[in-house]
């Protein structure tokens, strides 16, 4: 895939131009950070870091327990389903705002940079918001034609302490017919 | 078991250094468990008739968040428990499906020490299957900068990923 996000905005809808860089979606994990689906992870990887598996090498190094720092976006995904809540529960809601925006049914993620701080321990909770930071104007590329477009995600414990920072670069597009 | 003498210190490290490669035999089960691991329920990663319908790929494929966990897998073999991951990027330019073999490469290209006196290795990584660059990664890994550092200590002001 080629020709990440700029932003000319001029030409875009006045909608999402007025969503640019305002912080969207700000929520509370209604579930506590929790080593057991951590090891998911471990497990789905191979990662057999004495760090995230050993307490005694945890308490030396890092003060106790940490979950895998990539994990972070784990600890704000939703349930796929729970009580009172209608339709797919989605992680990056904006990412599917603009799909609909721009009438755009596929999408795929291109980019992605993730900056790490405090790290995550058992028992947090996290909070985070997302940012609508660019979106280009239309693309073709093999997949299809569509637009790209930048979210970032800032991530904070219980503490309002800030424990990771995430971008994304979506590619949303139709496939040729 | 305590935590063991640093098995990675900044002095090491030149530019130019080679990280030992990693081969993985995707499966279908790779897919999917990194995906649920990931708590990533959107279906082109343990649906093949999505995938290959609505998406127009040949398969499932590994997803963003476990791609991720991955590059941080693969960092943390070669630096060990006190190499520290300050941040990553990395871009997906094709897929990976199941039967992929999957290879992990990466050279360091910048060694520094920051005004906080973290000690940084700059590592580029590149993901391969066969002759496709699937993705490429860069990555700042803190090591130690001698056997009694350790960059999991640092906080505040002396923590700048």
């Amino acid at each position: 895939m080629t020709d990440p996000a700029s932003d000319p905005h001029d030409e875009l809808p006045a909608s999402v131009v007025a969503l640019i860089d305002q912080p969207q979606y700000p929520v509370t994990a209604d579930f506590d950070v929790e080593r057991s689906y951590a090891y998911n992870t471990l497990a789905a990887t191979q990662n057999a870091n004495p760090l995230l598996w050993d307490d005694d090498v945890a308490a030396d190094l890092a003060d106790g327990p940490i979950m895998p720092p990539t994990t972070i976006s784990l600890w704000m995904r939703p349930h796929y389903w729970q009580p009172g809540a209608a339709g797919e529960q989605v992680a990056l809601q904006v990412h599917f705002d603009l799909k609909a925006t721009f009438d755009l049914p596929e999408a795929v993620m291109t980019d992605n940079t993730i900056t790490f701080h405090e790290p995550v321990r058992p028992g947090d909770r996290i909070s985070h918001a997302q940012v609508l930071r660019s979106v280009s104007p239309p693309k073709t590329t093999k997949l299809g034609s569509g637009r790209f477009w930048v979210i970032d995600v800032e991530f904070r414990n219980q503490h309002d302490v800030l424990v990771g920072v995430e971008r994304y670069t979506g590619f949303g597009y139709r496939r040729a017919s | 078991m305590t935590a063991p003498t640093p098995t990675l210190t900044l002095g090491s490290v030149a530019v130019g250094s080679t990280l030992p490669e990693l081969a993985v035999d995707v499966t279908a089960t790779t897919v999917v468990l990194g995906a649920i691991a990931s708590r990533d329920w959107r279906p082109m990663h343990h649906d093949y008739k999505f995938a290959t319908e609505r998406n127009g790929v040949r398969d499932i494929f590994l997803n963003t968040p476990n791609q991720a966990a991955w590059f941080e897998r693969y960092l943390t073999d070669w630096s060990g428990p006190h190499g520290r991951v300050g941040s990553m990027t990395f871009r997906m330019r094709d897929s990976i499906f199941p039967d992929d073999r999957m290879v992990f490469s990466g050279t360091v290209s910048a060694v520094a020490v920051d005004e906080a006196g973290c000690g940084w290795a700059t590592v580029d990584i590149t993901l391969a299957v066969g002759d496709r660059t699937c993705s490429t990664c860069t990555a700042r890994v803190a090591l130690p900068t001698d056997p009694d550092d350790n960059p999991w200590a640092r906080r505040g002001d002396a923590w700048r990923p």
